[in-house]
């Protein structure tokens, strides 16, 4: 069973992602070491004692949609109350709406625990979170004072109501329709498919946000508003009211997150109210919608990332507690009795190992993220730009990397297992399951590298990636410099990985400057890819470099090898398809006709 | 009601390592914890608080770092917190260590309001003495409940506390006045979480800091070092002796077959074992 990790968790962010820094230096205002101890050791047991032991069954149970109320699996709907009971929900939420205003540090470290525990459970608070974040931007002080303190409390959950049949990646198209009313609300008309947890039997209301297209609005992206549309009216003293004009249609069957409802929501069908169209309050300006979504985006990016990371660290756990169990054959050099656990077969430790590097490399760039989130909040002027470009530059990657990492860490995890692996009572299946999802939404992985390449490296004309690599390149030398034993080749293989970062990076800038698009689109993906790996090798070493006696410091030298001698050598092979491959995939093409 | 727990920041005994070469133990690196003891008594005065009402105060003797342990009772709803700490108490046995803590006790009294019910754990994990409560209750002159389980009910306008105490072979339940003294075993099973409303409470509330002095104590030789008769001698690990465990065959054989051959083997090994068991079979 999933354990929360609370103490490499804390070294991560301590160590390695910059809250040391950022705690010394005061940006974190009056936030001590102590309490980040706290709030991670608590925000662990939780998900430990409570969410994970229901993660099995949510996903046996599922929720299920009988008689147009979704019912959620088992001892969900309990956990979900003492969850908000804990005061959970409101970590980073603004004080004056009853949150704690915590650093976004904490938040991904404990997205990435109750995640870990069960990703469908955790998915819930992600997207009232998003929506929280979205109204308090941008929305009226009257929404804001309506929706906010239910929303931060949990008593109401938001859902995130994107998504449309022909509108997926591509939300310009999509169709839903708002017409204004004299009153200054609107009433909403349309269908939105993939909304996650858009009904459920948790709270008494919950709070959608809808985007939507006024009659008179330009087309494509620039036509397109942000509704909020609740379930239930609220009235003028806070308590509830009419049933408005909206319902959950179907769920989805889904291949992982059962315990999630993944909803077909029915706006202004007539099915409630007195005039036909769901009731909606206009968040930010018309036409201005996916402005007002995009603020919130990054957040919502690094979340899924998390999910990614939690993932990835469960089924780690997981198939090593396996592999010290099982035995079977004799493994070189085993001179014990009988047939040796199979952690002791080389190709089973070469796999834990890159599991255990993948998980904690993309926990590193994630929680990276999240500090440079951080910082652009705390700084000022020039440094707070420097911030905001780190963190934007993170985001894709942090999501992409991570989520690949889920999904690639828990197959492993699967073959670790054998054929228990794929025998669902084990519980390594589900992870795959599970994790299959996050490279998918909240942007594809595509869609992130597409980001990353056209507009990521372009920022500060380039100037931003390459002070970053520069940065990374200190911390190379300075395992160079080191005087400490075991990091083996991990200089030389961090280089000729930074060396390839550098080079994949120059070429992309230049075919995006030079416009040429098609060439730069081919490799995105692999850049990506590169990227995270080079980040990878460097954080473990940013890790294995820190000062801290804890009797840990040589595994973290010991991982850190291992990930540059046996991993990095990929990112050459990366390079080349980044700055080689976009002629053969053009001719290749026709293969496809 | 008030309610005093003492509790003592411990290693983390599940990681302390002895030095294979040296033979020492190896404290560098390993986390403290609050000693699960004092943890358990802990829950058991924060459930007698929330259902009797009153406050629970925490209190411990230790250097400035055992603020740690005081701030994490105080996330689990503990309502105030005093650290004892002095370099005169530095080197403290039992002796001493019961002493300083008795007088801080009867300073709280004086402080805040006289304790109705004293908490100590049955032992620590690394001192491991079980002397701490019974010594604390012999000085305040309190009853003392040792290797209590379970607290069955508190009578408080009769001054009356009833608890279960295990002890070998079967459970005592025995009925005392207040006030008390009670050294606790793993009673709860679960001890609660702190939510983050009480995390951030605990990190922003004050700890009450005691020297000696402040502490009500003025016989400083009572403290310490010079307070403590027992010095420890020596540190060792013992040497493991070797045996290789012996594996029986119990594909053809009857239960009974296999329990004579046990014993017989043992006898082998052991022949006073059987001297003595069959004298004293027929004495
Ligand atoms: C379980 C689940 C929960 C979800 N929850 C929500 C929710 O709560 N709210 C919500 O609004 N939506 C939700 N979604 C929808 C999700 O965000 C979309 O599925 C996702 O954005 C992809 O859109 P699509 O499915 O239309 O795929 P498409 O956009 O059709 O993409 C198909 C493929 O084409 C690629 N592709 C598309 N466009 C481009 C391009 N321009 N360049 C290169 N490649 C491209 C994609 O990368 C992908 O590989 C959910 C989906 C699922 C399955
Ligand atoms: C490695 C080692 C070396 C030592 N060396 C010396 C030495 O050189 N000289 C010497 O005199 N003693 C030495 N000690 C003894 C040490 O000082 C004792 O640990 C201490 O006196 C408390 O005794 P105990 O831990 O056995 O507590 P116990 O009697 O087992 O504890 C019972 C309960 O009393 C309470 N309690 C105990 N201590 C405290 C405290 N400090 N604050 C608050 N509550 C407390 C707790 O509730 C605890 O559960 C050594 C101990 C160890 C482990």
């Amino acid at each position: 069973m999933y354990k929360a990790p609370v103490d490499e968790i804390a070294f991560t962010l301590k160590h390695v992602a910059g809250m040391g820094d950022a705690l010394q230096s005061g940006a974190l205002g009056d936030l001590g070491e102590d309490l980040v101890d706290a709030i991670l050791s608590e925000a662990g047991r939780f998900a430990t004692e409570e969410v994970a032991p229901l993660g099995d069954i949510g996903d046996r149970q599922g929720s299920r949609l009988v008689g147009g109320k979704v019912q959620t699996p088992d001892g969900w709907r309990d956990l979900y109350h003492s969850w908000i009971g804990g005061g959970w929900n409101g970590l980073t939420a603004p004080e004056a709406y009853g949150g704690q205003n915590l650093p976004h540090m904490l938040h991904v470290a404990a997205m990435e625990m109750w995640n870990a525990g069960s990703m469908a459970f955790a998915l819930g608070p992600t997207l009232t979170m998003g929506a929280i974040e979205a109204l308090e931007k941008h929305g009226s002080d009257a929404l804001k004072a309506t929706y906010l303190p239910k929303m931060v409390s949990g008593e109401w959950t938001g859902t995130m109501n994107l998504t449309e049949p022909h509108a997926g990646s591509d939300l310009g198209v999509l169709k839903t329709r708002a017409e204004r009313r004299d009153d200054g609300t609107y009433r909403i008309f349309g269908q939105k498919i993939f909304i996650t947890w858009g009904e459920h039997d948790f709270t008494d209301n919950i709070v959608h946000l809808v985007l939507a297209r006024l009659p008179d609005a330009p087309a494509g992206t620039k036509g397109i508003s942000l509704f909020l549309v609740p379930k239930f009216l609220v009235k003028a003293d806070g308590s509830l009211g009419e049933r408005n004009d909206l319902f959950c249609h179907s769920l989805e069957h889904k291949l992982g997150i059962h315990g999630s409802p993944t909803c077909t929501m029915i706006y202004g069908d007539g099915k409630f109210g007195a005039e036909k169209g769901a009731v909606g309050y206009l968040i930010g300006e018309e036409n201005r919608g996916l402005a007002c979504m995009f603020t919130m985006m990054n957040n919502a990016r690094l979340a899924v990332g998390m999910q990614g990371v939690a993932i990835a660290d469960a089924a780690t756990q997981k198939a090593i507690a396996f592999a010290k169990e099982r035995t079977q054959g004799k493994a070189p050099g085993w001179t014990g009795q009988g047939m040796s656990p199979i952690i002791e077969h080389p190709d089973v430790a070469r796999t834990l190992l890159t599991m255990k590097a993948l998980t904690q490399g993309s926990r590193a760039i994630s929680y990276a993220c999240a500090h440079a989130v951080d910082m652009a909040h705390a700084a000022e002027g020039e440094k707070a730009k420097y911030w905001q470009e780190r963190s934007s530059l993170l985001t894709p990657i942090a999501k992409s990397f991570s989520t690949d990492a889920g999904v690639d860490v828990a197959s492993m995890g699967i073959q670790v297992h054998g054929g228990m692996g794929f025998i669902e009572e084990t519980g390594a299946a589900r992870y795959l399951r599970d994790a299959r999802i996050a490279p998918i939404y909240e942007g594809t992985n595509g869609i992130q590298a597409i980001d990353l390449v056209t507009r990521k490296l372009p920022l500060s004309d380039g100037a931003h990636v390459r002070g970053f690599i520069g940065e990374l390149r200190e911390i190379a030398s300075a395992v160079r410099a080191s005087n400490r034993n075991g990091f083996g080749e991990t200089a030389a293989r961090l280089d000729a990985a930074l060396d390839d970062l550098s080079a994949a990076t120059e070429w992309l800038i230049a075919a995006v400057a030079a416009s040429k698009l098609a060439e730069a689109l081919a490799g995105a993906t692999a850049y990506q890819r590169l990227f995270g790996l080079a980040l990878t090798g460097v954080y473990l070493a940013k890790g294995g470099l820190a000062e801290v006696s804890d009797a840990k410091e040589d595994q973290r030298i010991a991982l850190c090898r291992f990930t540059a001698e046996n991993l990095l050598a990929e990112t050459a092979a990366l390079k080349d398809r980044v700055v080689n491959g976009a002629d053969s995939l053009a001719v290749a093409r026709a293969v496809l006709a | 009601m008030h309610i005093v727990v003492c509790i003592k920041q411990v290693p983390d005994s599940a990681q302390i390592r002895v030095h294979p070469v040296t033979n020492t133990i190896m404290r560098q690196g390993v986390p403290t914890i609050i000693n699960p003891y004092d943890l358990f008594a802990l829950e058991e005065a924060l459930k007698v608080r929330d259902h009797h009402g009153g406050e629970v105060t925490v209190l411990t003797m230790g250097p400035p770092m055992a603020e740690e342990a005081l701030r994490k009772a105080l996330t689990y709803g503990a309502d105030r917190a005093i650290l004892l700490t002095d370099r005169h108490f530095a080197g403290s046995d039992t002796l001493a260590t019961s002493f300083a803590l008795s007088q801080a006790i009867s300073q709280i009294g004086n402080s805040f309001d006289t304790p109705d019910i004293v908490f100590t754990g049955k032992q620590t994990i690394d001192g491991d003495t079980a002397q701490v409560g019974p010594g604390i209750a012999k000085r305040l002159n309190l009853v003392q409940l040792t290797y209590v389980a379970k607290i069955t009910s508190i009578d408080l306008s009769a001054r009356a506390i009833t608890v279960e105490r295990r002890s070998e072979g079967g459970t005592h339940v025995l009925k005392s006045e207040l006030p008390c003294l009670i050294t606790m075993l793993e009673g709860t099973t679960v001890i609660r979480r702190g939510s983050l409303d009480d995390a951030l409470r605990a990190a922003r509330s004050e700890i009450v800091k005691w020297n000696a002095a402040e502490a009500g104590i003025e016989d400083i030789t009572k403290c310490g070092l010079r307070g403590s008769p027992t010095v420890v001698k020596r540190v060792f690990a013992p040497t493991p002796r070797e045996q290789k465990a012996v594996q029986i065959d119990t594909t053809e054989k009857r239960v009974h077959d296999i329990a004579n051959e046990l014993v017989a083997s043992i006898f082998t090994h052991q022949p006073a074992l059987q001297h003595e068991l069959s004298s004293a079979g027929s004495a």
